[in-house]
Order: C-alpha cells, then sequence, then structure tokens
C-alpha cells in the first residue's frame, strides 16, 4: 500500500511540474504573433530616427512663415476659407472652452514647446503660427481611437475621421501631441456663419479636426487655406515622399522645422521660419 | 381546471389590454404615408423606386463607407445622369423636401434615423446662405 502511494505522489508531482513548465517552454521556444507584432513595431520606431524611407503617397505641408509674418491677414483668410467650407462654428470669446479649432493662430512659444525660447527673433516672437493637424505618419489618435473613428487613410495618409463611429471618448484628444483636436462641447450649428450645403456640420458630443480637405482634394482642388493663399508660396501643399513634388523641392531648399518632433508621431506639417 | 371562473376572464381581459392598440385604432393601421416625389427631375433614382424604398439605408451606409473609410469618392452614373456619393450631395439635391419625403414614412413607422445631427436638410443648409 505505502509503496502505491509513494508512486502516485510521484506521478502526480510530475505531471503538475509538465503541465505548469510546458506552456511556458512553449513562449521560450516558439515567436508568438504578439512577438512579430514587437519586432514589427521596433522597425517602424527606428524609422522615426531616420533608419528607412517612408513609402506610400504622404501629403504634407510646408508653412513659409517668412511670408505669414509680412502679411497677417492671409492668415485669417485662410482661416476662414477652411471654416466657411467645413462649416466649423466660431464660439464667442466668452465661450472659449467650447472653441472648435481646424486651423488656428498661436505664438511661436505654443507652437514650439520643445524648441528653444530664448532671443527670438522680435518677428517671430510677435508672430501668430498657423497650426493644424499635423497628419502625422505615426499618430498618436488612431492609436488610442477604440472605435477605428479616426484612422489614417491608405491612399493619401490623411489622418481622417469618421464622425459616424466617434463616441466622444476624448482619448485622441489625450494623444495628440499637437492638440489638434476639439470635442463639441455643445451643439456647434448655432455658431456656424454660413454653411456649405455639400458639407455636414458637427453633433454634439463627437471630436473634429482638419481633413486636409480630403473632399476638395477628390475634385482636384487644393486645400481651401491653401488656396487662400495661392500664389505667394505661404503654404506648399503635396505628397512629401514623392521627391519631385513641388513640397519635396521646397523642403530640399529650405531649413524646416516640425512641431514637437521628438513625440515620434513624424508629423507631415513643416515650418520655415 | 381549478378556479376556471377566474382565469378564464382574467385571460380574456388580458388579451383585450395587449390588443387595446389595435381597437383603439378601428382596425386600421391609419393613413399609410405618401412621400411627395420631387418635381420636375423626372421619376428616375440611383436605383429603381422599390430597391430604394427597401434598401435606402443599406445603400447609404455603403456610401458613407466608401467615402469616408475608403476615400472612394467617385461619382455614381445612372442613365447618364452623374450623382455625387452622399445625403446632401445626392439625395437631397432632388428630394429638396425633407419634411414632405423622408419624414412621412419614418414618423409613420416611428424610425428616428441620427442623419440630420450632423446633415443639413436643404431647408437648413438655406438658412445660412454664403452673402457674397
Amino acid at each position: 500500500m505505502d509503496n502505491q502511494r509513494r508512486k502516485f505522489l510521484k506521478i502526480a508531482g510530475i505531471s503538475a511540474l509538465a503541465g505548469i513548465g510546458a506552456p511556458a517552454l512553449a513562449k521560450l521556444t516558439s515567436t508568438s504573433a504578439f512577438a512579430a507584432a514587437q519586432e514589427g513595431h521596433t522597425a517602424a520606431a527606428g524609422a522615426a530616427h531616420g533608419a528607412t524611407e517612408q513609402s506610400g503617397i504622404q501629403l504634407g505641408m510646408v508653412i513659409d512663415m517668412r511670408k505669414f509674418i509680412e502679411k497677417p491677414e492671409m492668415l485669417d483668410r485662410a482661416i476662414a476659407a477652411c471654416a466657411r467650407v467645413h462649416n466649423v462654428p466660431e464660439f464667442p470669446p466668452e465661450k472659449k472652452k467650447s472653441e472648435i479649432k481646424w486651423i488656428w493662430k498661436t505664438p511661436f512659444e505654443n507652437a514650439f514647446t520643445d524648441q528653444s525660447q530664448a532671443r527670438l527673433s522680435t518677428a517671430v516672437e510677435h508672430a501668430q503660427f498657423p497650426v493644424l493637424c499635423n497628419h502625422c505618419a505615426e499618430p498618436a489618435c488612431v492609436k488610442v481611437c477604440p472605435t477605428k473613428a479616426t484612422f489614417k487613410q491608405k491612399d493619401n495618409g490623411i489622418v481622417a475621421m469618421d464622425y459616424h463611429r466617434c463616441i466622444g471618448c476624448r482619448f485622441c484628444m489625450a494623444g495628440c501631441p499637437y492638440g489638434a483636436r476639439s470635442f463639441n462641447w455643445e451643439d456647434p450649428r448655432p455658431y456656424v456663419k454660413t454653411y456649405n450645403p455639400d458639407f455636414p456640420t458637427r453633433m454634439r458630443g463627437v471630436v473634429e479636426k482638419c481633413n486636409f480637405c480630403g473632399e476638395r482634394l477628390a475634385l482636384g482642388l487644393k486645400p481651401a487655406c491653401v488656396e487662400a493663399c495661392e500664389g505667394s508660396g505661404a503654404m506648399v501643399f503635396g505628397d512629401i515622399n514623392d521627391e519631385k513634388s513641388e513640397v519635396r523641392q521646397v523642403l530640399a531648399k529650405e531649413f524646416t522645422i516640425q512641431r514637437n518632433a521628438s513625440a515620434g508621431t513624424k508629423p507631415s506639417v513643416f515650418y520655415i521660419v | 381546471m381549478y378556479n376556471k371562473g377566474t382565469i378564464i376572464p382574467g385571460l380574456i381581459i388580458f388579451v383585450l389590454i395587449l390588443t387595446s392598440p389595435i381597437w383603439y385604432n378601428g382596425l386600421k393601421a391609419g393613413d399609410l404615408p405618401k412621400p411627395e416625389a420631387p418635381m420636375g427631375v423626372g421619376k428616375q433614382c440611383v436605383l429603381p423606386v422599390q430597391e430604394m424604398r427597401d434598401t435606402h439605408m443599406q445603400l447609404l451606409n455603403q456610401w458613407r463607407d466608401e467615402v469616408l473609410r475608403d476615400d472612394d469618392r467617385s461619382t455614381v452614373v445612372v442613365n447618364g445622369k452623374t450623382y455625387r456619393k452622399g445625403l446632401q450631395m445626392a439625395c437631397m439635391q432632388c428630394h429638396t423636401d425633407k419634411e414632405k419625403f423622408c419624414d412621412t414614412c419614418h414618423e409613420y413607422a416611428s424610425v428616428k434615423p441620427y442623419c440630420w445631427d450632423c446633415h443639413l436638410t436643404p431647408k437648413q443648409a438655406v438658412s445660412k446662405k454664403e452673402t457674397h
């Protein structure tokens, strides 16, 4: 009897060890989907430091601040054009909390928080910089969206919004390092000045932002803000992955900076200061 | 059966209460809605009338997904007429009166689509027109 019990305990012990050990062994030896994904990720992170060139179309923009400093009213025109085309509401100053921003003005110190603000030139110190969604190559907002309401468009690299799917959780607003997203705290319609009958408004409870005028690009038009600065060269728009594009020519010629490049989202809007 | 005297009248009363809306409306389902067809643009739509009646909601969702998610903003050509994909850009161009077209059936069927939370009805669209 004693012998049998001893045998039973031995078998039970070995089985228990095998049972606990086997999954660990399987995990150690095989490359799981997660591990593969991780590897892919590090490769992508490497690209952030200029290791590999991006492929596919990535629409982007170069903003020449020298032109905007020269003609500050051009920026007002660009902002107005955007609001008109996209039914963007304009809230009175006492309702700044509800403000909706697609393209807006901000001083250097707010636009370029990671740049030195010591001893700026007078012109830059007093300039209003146009800021908008950077349509990042690695957008943080897309990663955090739980419903895929915001996503990267494959054919042109625009970070697009599907308002039908937005549940208003505002994760994207927390994720975006540029503050380029606005939440509709209230019904925006009473504050929309003129309606563009071809474009919807938004409703209370969704997040919105610049869409790089996806609907205008489809018609062969330039984005509304770029069109408003037409001829001045203050805003140059195009595919930043295409060496022959106009934007790339400008990027090759001029020294440009990006907003908060250290966030690693690879923003597609460049500034000549 | 025990308590036959109370159960059977009770059941009858229950069924009567359950079906009361039918009796209240005099065995009729109310006047059938008559959505007003658009004037002066012919009888043609992107799909035959019956198909539109049955599946316009699927078509709208399909258009929405194509335009927004796949960035396929191509136009739809039916019998030589070109339509842009979109509620405001296609449907309401002919059906210029949402109240007399969409709402008639939706109200009858107690359907409350949320299209107009964001999309502008033709009336709203002209209410704040560009001045220049």
